[in-house]
């Protein structure tokens, strides 16, 4: 049985057809990538997930259980948690309340004992742990999104565009994160512009044009597939 | 002693603003509307008490108790009926049902108590301090209300700081929706901020109507625009905006009156807003609210 399963998928924003039928499935354990073009549906399918959007139809499964009516702050007590688009950390707030706010459906001796482990993942956070979020660099302004993220314990992460704004060198520290994080065993559904990235770290990959799945399978075929490189890898 | 005396009052009288306009303040914070019907609330907090003293016979102190449980309802009723339903509704639409409910509130008040002024007995049965020979004399209701409003103050400080439902408040705030993904219930919470701030109009009331003791159906209307104004003036959405806009409004008011004379202290605690507005647009300690692009 997949860990989620999403089937036939519908979601509108009043009378426009963001996602049209999308169905795809995440394993236990796996790391699966939805890419896609800009407005292909990608964000919109992720915040369906976390309960942020109501779909008009089709189904959401979590472990057995449908999603379909679980309020969004119902969701990290299911084991799921969405670091979302743009990271959407609390500016106002310390880089160590942002954490405590990730564990907020956790006792407070859970919270201190997971922030250790944030910590030890992101020393740069610990360093930082007094200071408002809002005046973090972007690179750790991801690490807090994605350390807040965690503060939960999620067995499903979804992350949405991890990589964005972000130079080389941090793109590649926070995908050798995202593996390791899964080595450790969190699955991981992963949403990103940097196909060739996405792609060489992930299992399986779904591809989305225009609120669609046209593409789908094993991600290392996909990232040697000659339409996959030409629409999405730059030749 | 004239000078000292004034200040004394003025603070006092704006430690009362303070205290209702941390209610509109923490109120727009997270539901990003006016409560115009806080005020209101401020009126019924004064009923209850003086229904708890003079006609029940009870004691001050629980006569402000029952005043501060029967405004906490009251402001999650009102929430849950007339503003949950305009989550997400055009700012303008809230607005009017909040004056709506304010109507509303008065209303219902003039038909349960009458429009005859009510003469409210001090919840402070303490005689007044005299110092320097008599020279300045300072009642019991004024001390008692600005050691409230530090007491106030302090403790929502306390909450927002440290408590998690505090936090979880800012965390609401500031983006409802990264809020939920943390797992707070954001409907609950902007509940609880009404809970509050009603219980404070409440307290803010009884204090109000201890030092100015006519007690009628239109009591909050006045109280509440000022302390709208010190909202405002302080930096919308500010905690600490709301103390420091709360007391300077008072004192400007006061020494208004005393130097100018009475019809004049409205028309300049209004210019004040004004002027300041003019130059801080956020208001004294908010924040500069930058247009996404
Ligand atoms: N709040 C909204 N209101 C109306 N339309 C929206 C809204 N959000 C997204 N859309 C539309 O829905 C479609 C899918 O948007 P979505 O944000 O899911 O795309 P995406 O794949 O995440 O794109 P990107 O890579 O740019 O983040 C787009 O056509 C977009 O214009
Ligand atoms: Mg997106």
């Amino acid at each position: 049985m997949s860990m989620l399963k999403i089937t036939d998928l519908n979601v509108y924003y009043g009378s426009i057809h963001a996602v049209k039928g999308i169905s795809f499935e995440v394993e236990e354990g796996e790391i699966v990538t939805l890419i896609g073009a800009n407005g292909a549906g990608k964000s919109t399918t992720l915040n369906t997930v976390a309960g942020l959007l109501k779909p008009r139809s089709g189904n959401i499964e979590f472990e057995g259980q449908s999603l379909v009516g679980v309020p969004a702050h119902k969701m990290v007590s299911r084991g799921i948690a969405l670091c979302p688009e743009g990271r959407r950390i609390f500016q106002d707030m310390t880089v160590r309340e942002n954490l405590e706010m990730g564990a907020f459906t956790r006792s407070d001796s859970e919270s201190l004992e997971t922030r250790k482990r944030v910590y030890e993942r992101f020393p740069r956070l610990k360093e930082r742990r007094t200071q408002a979020g809002g005046t973090l660099s972007g690179g750790e302004q991801q690490m807090l999104a994605m350390g807040r993220a965690l503060m939960s314990k999620p067995k499903l992460i979804m992350l949405d565009e991890p990589s964005m704004g972000l130079a080389p060198i941090l793109v590649q520290e926070i995908f050798d994160i995202i593996k390791e994080l899964n080595a450790q065993g969190t699955t991981i559904l992963l949403v990103e512009q940097n196909a060739s990235m996405a792609l060489s770290i992930a299992h399986r990959a779904y591809v989305l044009e225009t609120g669609r799945v046209s593409m789908s399978g094993d991600a290392n075929d996909l990232l040697h597939d000659k339409r996959v490189q030409q629409a999405y890898l730059g030749g | 002693m004239g000078f000292l005396t004034n200040l004394i009052n003025g603070i006092s009288l704006g430690s009362v603003y303070a205290i209702i306009a941390l209610g509109y303040t923490m109120v727009y914070g997270i539901a990003k509307m006016l409560n115009f019907a806080h005020g209101d609330v401020i009126m019924v907090g004064g009923y209850l008490c003086f229904i708890s003293m003079t006609n029940l016979g009870l004691p001050p102190l629980v006569g402000v108790l029952l005043a501060v449980v029967g405004c906490t309802c009251l402001g999650i009723v009102v929430e849950r009926l007339a503003y949950k339903p305009l989550r997400g509704a055009p700012s303008l639409a809230v607005l009017i049902t909040a004056i709506g409910v304010s109507y509303f509130l008065q209303n219902s008040a003039l038909l349960i108590w009458g429009a005859n002024p009510k003469a409210f007995t001090s919840v402070i049965p303490l005689p007044s301090v005299s110092l320097f020979d008599g020279q300045l004399v300072i009642s019991s209701v004024t001390i008692a209300t600005v050691l409230v409003a530090i007491a106030v103050m302090v403790g929502l400080t306390l909450f927002t700081s440290r408590t998690k439902m505090g936090k979880a408040m800012r965390a609401c705030s500031e983006d409802k929706g990264a809020a939920q993904l943390m797992g707070i219930n954001v409907n609950s919470t902007i509940s609880m901020v009404f809970a509050i701030g009603s219980g404070l109009a409440a307290i803010a009331g009884v204090l109000l109507c201890s030092a100015y003791p006519t007690l009628m159906p239109t009591t909050g209307s006045m109280p509440g625009i000022k302390a709208f104004t010190a909202a405002v003036l302080g930096g919308i959405g500010s905690i600490p905006g709301a103390a420091l806009g709360g007391v300077l409004l008072g004192i400007i008011e006061i020494f208004a009156k005393a130097y100018l004379g009475t019809q004049f202290a409205d028309a300049i605690v209004f210019a004040v807003l004004i002027v300041v507005l003019l130059i801080r647009p956020a208001g004294l300690l908010g924040k500069e609210i930058h247009e996404k692009v």
